[in-house]
């Protein structure tokens, strides 16, 4: 009988070791920090099949991640080996410098990747991306096609389409939009600017030029439709709008792909889930270039840990996200980069944006700065208690400030 | 007690003060003198899966040995206490000759983050810190004056908002008062209001976070003065009653006065705490209407731009600001403790 036992022990851990075997590392350290989202839950879960044996894989996927991942790569040997990133938040581990290049490892064990999902920088792989991201139109087919509305393809035809929503009576407030105070709404800002035709900065200066036409146009129109949204708006951020969304509040909104798949899950009302529809992001007062900015999200290796760690966790995140990962339950989460990705019905709207030539969200180290103080000073505005050159001001001189006690100006 | 005696009696208390007080004082007071070296800008061609384009990005090997050297940063002194995320004295300066009246001088304040989360912050002191006293002692002598088997009960359910973490029982208000929550649109109903949002009016969020913050606080006092109750020398109660006090003359003439020392210690305490108001902010979402030196701190190190300067800048006003509220409170018990001879 103890025999036995002792058998099944030795036979399962061999199993159990074949399988982290199966990654082809034998021992070494992983730990990931990273943001939440679905499709980033999966990459993280990829990573841990890696554990077992002298292989440990720890996870901290946060929404928090970009307040804790700088202090917990600074330290030597750093606590977290490797942090998923995207083209925003890449650039506060670099202007730490606390990420090292990939290019011995990408030679060694990088095969498989293809060479656009390698982030360089003059030539220095600094960063590998496995999927793309990007807002774009939601909307709900029931809704327009009652009242013979087209989905809109700019955000004047949004303003038109939500007044006739809510003159039908069919709902008050179908505007949906994170606009909540700080990151989201900046984020929208930086949309809607980039939308009008706006350039952020002195072309090759840290020197902020938003108070201009295009950012005054760019508010006015934020502004515009906020007056068909919950008004608690700026308390809503991408997990507020979707909770609107899947109660059936909400008719149309601009809102990132990556969080289609859970409005149209088994969990919402079928009638508002098997409504909901996508098409590519609107423009604005114009333009021929989507209010939207594209993102990738992408995985960077630390730079403080030891050379051995570094390769345990660059062979753990390229397991994460080998092709063999894709299956009808991960390949709708994403706009996968990977090799032998078939786009599903959820990847149109993001396929949308990169055809239409939607710019990037700019990789600038000083572009997180101008975001952040956005977020903090275009509120009075969207409260009506200033006018929108006055926020704009604002707003730069709160970065002009911030910048200069960074060395930046 | 020699010498000896009083220094080991105090040497325990005397490190922790100094590891936990003095030390990070000392390092937020020099962080704030200090502002991170200026950085070297190159143009690098930075691919990504959308592209190639020429950008500016940080030059790491041109400053790493400046960052050695001087790992605090560059000195600047007072630069960044005067600038305009601080006392802004420039841009006050400003405001005060091109103001149209006073009250246009103040509300062109408010633009300015400093002085718009000082603005909240002092309102909601000065709000909350006497209801807090007020309910506590409504509470305490409530609870008193209930049978002895309820008594113990009662306690604890009068301390429940205090035990509830501060961030988790905003959080429950914050859907609660939603316009779909329970008391949102109970709110609604009673005003007959449909689009009546506590979240959406400055006045009503400040109001909903000072009425959590005497939810919160009151059991604080309510506590203290329960025990200061049972102090409360019988006899001179018992000679009131028969001089023909009634209840509420009793309160005032004997219970208050014998809990004047209690309440100097109350006040003390949530001058301080309510100076830092900090969760309600955040659980609430309430950054768009009222912010507070506690929550600039926390905008500027939490997010990725980690202003470390601004931050520490921020953190010796707070101090400055809690000195000068206690200064008042501190010099009334040096006297009751020092009676002059």
């Amino acid at each position: 009988m103890f025999l036995r036992k002792i058998a099944t022990v030795v036979a399962l851990t061999t199993l159990a070791s074949s399988v982290w075997a199966g990654c082809g590392i034998s021992e070494g350290r992983v730990s990931i920090v990273g943001n939440e989202f679905p499709a980033i839950q999966t990459v993280g879960a990829g990573a841990m099949e890696c554990a077992g044996g002298g292989v440990t894989v720890e996870k901290n996927l946060t929404a928090d991640h970009q307040k804790i991942n700088v202090p917990g790569m600074q330290g030597n040997p750093a606590e977290f080996t490797t942090a998923i990133v995207a083209n925003s938040s890449i650039v506060a581990l670099m202007n730490n410098d606390v990420i090292r290049p990939l290019d011995d490892l990408v030679a060694k064990h990088g095969q498989g990747l293809k060479k656009s999902q390698l982030i360089t920088v003059n030539g220095n792989i600094m960063g590998v991306a496995f999927m793309a991201n990007a807002q774009h139109l939601v909307f709900r087919t029931d809704i327009l096609d009652q009242l013979g509305i087209a989905p809109p393809t700019t955000y004047e035809e949004m303003l038109v389409a939500a007044a006739n929503i809510r003159a039908s009576g069919l709902m008050d407030n179908p505007v949906g939009g994170a606009y909540k105070a700080g990151w989201n709404l900046a984020e929208e800002f930086v949309n809607m600017y980039i939308g009008q035709g706006g350039q952020f900065f002195e072309p090759g200066s840290a020197k902020i030029a938003v108070n201009n036409q295009h950012g005054v146009d760019a508010l006015h129109m934020m502004r515009a439709l906020s007056n068909f949204m919950n008004p608690d708006f700026l308390t809503h951020d991408s997990n507020a709008t979707s909770a609107e969304w899947k109660a059936g509040n909400v008719a149309i909104m601009n809102m990132w792909g990556s969080r289609v798949g859970p409005l149209k899950s088994d969990e919402v009302d079928p009638a508002v889930a098997n409504n909901t529809d996508i098409a590519g992001p609107m423009t604005v007062g114009g333009g021929s270039t989507p209010a939207s900015t594209l993102w990738w999200d992408g995985w960077t290796v630390s730079k403080n840990i030891s050379d051995a760690d570094a390769e345990a966790t660059f062979i753990a995140m390229m397991h994460a996200i080998r092709p063999e990962m894709l299956n009808d339950e991960t390949s709708p989460l994403a706009v996968w980069l990977i090799d032998g990705y078939q786009p599903t019905d959820a990847a149109k709207g993001v396929f949308a944006a990169a055809a239409m030539g939607t710019t990037p969200y700019p990789m600038l180290p000083y572009a997180g700065l101008m975001h952040s103080a956005a977020g903090a000073e275009l509120v009075d505005f969207m409260q009506g208690k200033e006018t929108a050159s006055q926020a704009l001001a604002d707003l730069e001189a709160a970065y002009t400030t911030a910048a200069k006690e960074k060395g930046y100006l | 007690m020699n010498h000896k005696t009083f220094f080991w009696f105090f040497f325990p208390t005397a490190l922790a003060m100094i590891l936990f007080i003095a030390l990070p004082l000392t390092s937020i007071v020099s962080q704030s003198f200090h502002a991170p070296h200026e950085e070297v800008l190159l143009v690098a061609e930075i691919c990504d899966p959308f592209g190639c384009e020429t950008e500016s990005t940080i030059d790491h090997q041109a400053t790493e040995q400046l960052k050695q050297d001087k790992p605090l940063g560059r000195w600047v002194g007072f630069e960044i206490y005067a600038d305009r995320q601080h006392l802004a004295f420039k841009e006050v300066a400003q405001f005060w000759q091109s103001r149209p009246s006073f009250t246009g001088f103040i509300s062109s304040l408010n633009n300015l983050p400093f002085y718009r989360a000082m603005g909240f912050t002092l309102t909601y002191v000065i709000v909350v810190t006497p209801l807090v006293i007020l309910f506590g002692l409504i509470i305490a002598l409530a609870v008193n004056s209930l049978h002895r088997h309820l008594k113990g009960l009662m306690v604890f359910f009068s301390l429940l908002p205090m035990i509830v973490t501060p961030l988790v029982g905003s959080l429950i208000l914050f859907w609660m008062i939603d316009a779909r929550g329970i008391i949102g649109s109970g709110l609604q109903e009673i005003f007959s209001d449909p689009n009546l949002s506590l979240k959406a009016s400055t006045g009503l969020t400040w109001i909903t976070l000072i009425v959590y913050g005497v939810w919160h606080s009151a059991p604080f006092a309510f506590i203290v003065f329960y025990a200061g109750l049972q102090t409360v020398p019988k006899e001179t109660l018992e000679s009131a009653m028969i001089d023909g006090a009634t209840r509420f003359q009793q309160v005032i003439h004997v219970v208050v006065p014998h809990l004047a020392p209690l309440v100097a210690f109350v006040a003390l305490i949530q001058l301080m705490d309510n100076f830092r108001v900090f969760e309600p902010i955040v659980g609430f979402s309430a950054e768009a209407h009222a912010t507070s030196l506690s929550w600039i701190i926390w905008n500027d190190i939490g997010q990725e731009i980690r202003l470390l300067s601004s931050a520490a800048t921020t953190s010796v006003l707070t101090i400055i600001g809690v000195v000068i509220l206690l200064t008042p409170v501190l010099i009334r018990t040096w006297r009751e403790f020092n009676p002059e001879k």
